[in-house]
């Protein structure tokens, strides 16, 4: 049973992953993080079970707030970046630049 | 300070004025501080100039001018001079604290002699100063008879030098400075003779030195003085790498570094090893950088440049003969080893002809007196260097009263005859002889002792340089017949043959020094006057305050030689200083000389006659041959040719030196270590290649930060799977 959780888990991880790293549009990266997330999440719930403690379950009721929190934000941002360069491919965006 | 913290085992001399030794030392130091600070003040609020000084002002700087530099060269001292405004304060705390120095070491002395045998020294410790391991030295002061003698003669002479100041000084505007660093200089040297291990003798030795320095570039306004203290200092510092070397081989084989304990450990070194003579040698190399012998004695006739009473302290009757003092210290061990011993009498002997040759030949008044006091010196080694500890300190004291007088005496020339040439503004030499002659007239004083120095020096009885000088020669004589010396080899040569040559060359050195000071005496004060027409009004004897002591070192220098009067001549107690002296070196002598010879015996008489017969020689020679009529002022002339001029040039070693040492330093300095090195190696390799390399990592740096966020995602991730990976696959 946990096993299964936990490999279901990892996928979904490392689809987040290689979404983040390969595809170029700031909706999509932002979903996958969100995707990473929810993986971390689904192995806090199946370790809590395995070892019959709350804590995970805890855990993951803060990531959650937070994932909130911080698709407010970051979508807030997208906007914002759309508004100015009319595109959200992260290509065209290099403002980190030294 | 002067609790004592270490438990002293109850000695005779505990409960005495010998306990306050350590206010020996810190009475001219405080000295020193009141002075300094009254310098450094005069600095900022320089008072009007005296208008009473305005008729005698201008001795101050009289001797700016040395052989080298031409006449004239020091063109402000025509000008105003601005007198100390604390110079009253100045001469009461400056004279005042090496007089009470010296009023101190009388009653020490008295203390001493009135308490019967004294066998050991008297260690007073103070504090502990470096403790490490095995190292452990306290700053100890230790009185013996040895120091006694040279704390009397120290604070004695010294104070008698600090009055002659007075008025060789007074217009000067450093007056408070120049007290300063001769105060500071009676503590040093009283930490060199006080001394109860050899670091605590070293920081004496170096604080002379420093004194020394400063004091012969006291006019530092003029680079050639400037340029001659220099040369002290560095010369020194050369002698001063063997006395080190010395203290480091002694402490790694003998595992202490105080004077009773290493004389007590010496005999386990082995006779005549080659560790001991090393130790020696090294030791001598100290001394003979400071006490100017071959082949390091270039830097004491530069050291004229500084004023005149600094040169008779320092130059002549202490500082030099602090070499001659640390062998004497240090005699377990030169006993131990014949080759040292034999060696230092040869330099000591080589140094004492040659200098005395070049003395022959100089013009400059205390030119002469230095090559003079370098033979002297010599004179002292021989005798300490035979294993005559007691003779060869004998001759130190003597030479310090006549020595001291006659540069005391050439400075009140120098006085008068600067003061001459002031009144008509000429520029010129105030110290060479040719522009003196016929001073008797002016100067009485001046000329009657200075002509018992000069036959004391020259060893005329009953002059106590006589006495001292033949206590040596007759000590080489001695131990060339017998003792350890004669039996063992130098070089390959029997010891015996070395001694009796040696003895020949002091007799023969005996002759120059006897000529060479008669020329002296007859260039300067017989004869016609050279100084000129107008000057001549103005030759006049200097004031008591630098006549006085003047007479007192005469009376010294007459009777000074009844300190050790020889077996042979009863004239009255004999052999006091000897006997004063034996529990000190006593031991040490016994080893070198072997059978004491004890009842005088006909060759002593013939010694004696010899040296009376050579001393008197001199002085006719002398008379007979120079003619101070026929001698030209310096401006008229005529260059000296053939041998004469090697003798004047002082062999061109000065030359010789800068062509094989200075200038391949110099240069070798600026082509290899500064144009190679520091500006080849280290600021284009080190300093600059480090620039250009942190600019490199920036530049790879900088590329990395694209600002590409996706960039940035990978860098994470594949960092992320490293880590992950190293902690898997560990």
């Amino acid at each position: 049973m946990i096993a299964e959780a936990l490999f279901f888990s990892a996928v979904l991880f490392i689809i987040g992953v290689a979404g983040v790293l390969i595809r170029r549009n700031a909706i999509i990266i932002f979903m996958c993080v969100e995707l990473m997330l929810n993986a971390v999440n689904l192995s806090f719930i199946a370790l809590a079970r395995l070892h019959g403690s709350t804590t995970g379950q805890v855990f993951v009721l803060f990531v959650m707030t937070v994932a909130a929190a911080e698709a407010a934000v970051g979508l807030a941002i997208v906007i914002s970046i759309f508004r100015h360069h009319k595109s959200v491919d992260l290509r065209n965006i290099n403002l980190l630049k030294g | 300070m002067l609790q004592d913290l270490a438990a002293v085992d109850v000695h005779p001399l505990a409960a005495t004025a010998a306990r306050f030794v350590g206010l020996l030392p810190l009475l001219p130091l405080a000295g020193f501080l009141v002075n300094g600070a009254l310098s450094l003040a005069s600095s900022y609020t320089r008072g009007p100039a005296d208008p009473s000084a305005g008729g005698a002002h201008g001795a101050a700087d009289a001797h700016a001018s040395t052989a080298s530099e031409p006449a004239g060269a020091h063109g402000d001292d025509h000008g105003e001079v601005a007198r100390n405004p604390y110079a009253a304060v100045t001469t009461l705390i400056g004279t005042l604290m090496p007089a009470l120095s010296f009023a101190l070491a009388v009653a020490i002395f008295l203390a001493m002699a009135s308490a019967g045998e004294i066998n050991t020294p008297y260690v007073r410790s103070y504090f502990d100063w470096m403790v490490t391991g095995d190292l452990q030295i306290r700053w100890a002061f230790q009185l013996d008879q040895l120091s006694m003698v040279m704390v009397l003669v120290i604070t004695g002479v010294g104070t008698l030098i600090h009055i002659f100041s007075i008025g060789y000084m007074r217009d000067d505007p450093g007056y408070s400075r120049f007290f300063a660093y001769l105060n500071l200089f009676v503590a040093f040297m009283l930490v060199l003779v006080l001394g109860a291990s050899y670091p605590v003798i070293f920081v004496g030795w170096e604080g002379v030195g420093l004194c020394s320095y400063l004091l012969i570039g006291f006019w530092f306004n003029e680079k050639a003085n400037a340029d001659a203290g220099l040369k002290a200092f560095i010369v020194n510092r050369i002698g001063d790498v063997g006395f080190l070397m010395a203290m480091f081989m002694i402490f790694a084989n003998l595992h202490t570094l105080d004077i009773t304990a290493v004389s007590a450990a010496a005999p386990s070194l082995g006779f005549n090893s080659a560790l001991v003579t090393t130790i020696c040698l090294f030791l001598f190399m100290g001394c003979v950088g400071k006490s100017a012998q071959l082949p390091l004695y270039v830097w004491l006739p530069d050291a004229m440049a500084g004023p005149t009473p600094v040169s008779a302290l320092i130059h002549a009757a202490t500082m030099v003969t602090a070499g001659v003092y640390l062998i004497a210290r240090s005699s377990a061990l030169f006993a131990m080893s014949t080759t040292a011993c034999i060696t230092v009498a040869v330099i000591g002997t080589v140094t004492a002809l040659f200098a005395a040759t070049i003395g022959l030949k100089q013009w400059d008044i205390k030119k002469v007196l230095a090559y003079s006091t370098i033979s002297q010196l010599g004179y002292m080694f021989m005798g300490v260097g035979a294993g005559a500890y007691a003779a060869g300190m004998f001759h130190l004291v003597t030479h310090a009263f006549f020595k001291a007088l006659l540069f005391l005496g050439s400075g009140s020339v120098i006085f008068a005859m600067h003061r001459a040439y002031h009144h008509t503004g000429s520029h010129e030499d105030a110290q060479d002889m040719r522009n003196m002659g016929g001073l008797r007239k002016y100067m009485p004083w001046t000329f009657v002792t200075m002509w018992i120095a000069t036959l004391a020096i020259a060893g005329v009885p009953p002059f106590s340089g006589f006495l001292s000088k033949d206590g040596i020669l007759g000590a080489v004589f001695e131990r060339a017949q017998h003792g350890t010396l004669a039996e063992s080899t130098w070089l390959g040569m029997p010891g015996s043959t070395v001694l009796y040559v040696l003895y020949g060359l002091g007799l023969l050195t005996a002759l120059l020094t006897a000529i060479y000071m008669t020329r002296l005496m007859l260039y300067t004060f017989h004869g016609p006057n050279r100084t000129g027409e107008v000057e001549r009004a103005h030759l006049s004897e200097a004031p008591w305050s630098m006549t006085g002591p003047i007479v007192v070192l005469g009376a010294l220098s007459a009777v000074g030689g009844w300190l050790n009067l020889p077996a042979a001549l009863p004239l009255g107690p004999v052999a006091v200083l000897d006997k004063w002296l034996d529990p000190v070196v006593g031991a040490s002598t016994a080893v070198v000389a072997g059978v004491a010879g004890g009842e005088v015996t006909n060759t002593e008489y013939v010694l004696i006659g010899a040296a009376v017969v050579i001393a008197v020689l001199g002085i006719v020679i002398a008379v007979m041959r120079l003619k101070p009529a026929a001698l030209v002022p310096k401006r008229d002339a005529v260059p000296a040719r053939g041998f004469e001029r090697v003798l004047e040039e002082k062999y061109f070693v000065d030359e010789a030196y800068d062509d094989a040492i200075v200038r391949p330093l110099v240069s070798g300095s600026r082509n290899i270590l500064w144009m190679g090195i520091d500006r080849g190696i280290i600021d284009s390799l080190f300093v600059n290649g480090s620039a250009v390399l942190s600019r490199g990592v920036g530049w790879v740096g900088s590329q990395l930060q694209s600002g590409e966020t996706g960039a940035y995602a990978w860098a994470i991730a594949i960092g992320a799977l490293a880590v992950l990976g190293a902690f898997t696959f560990r």
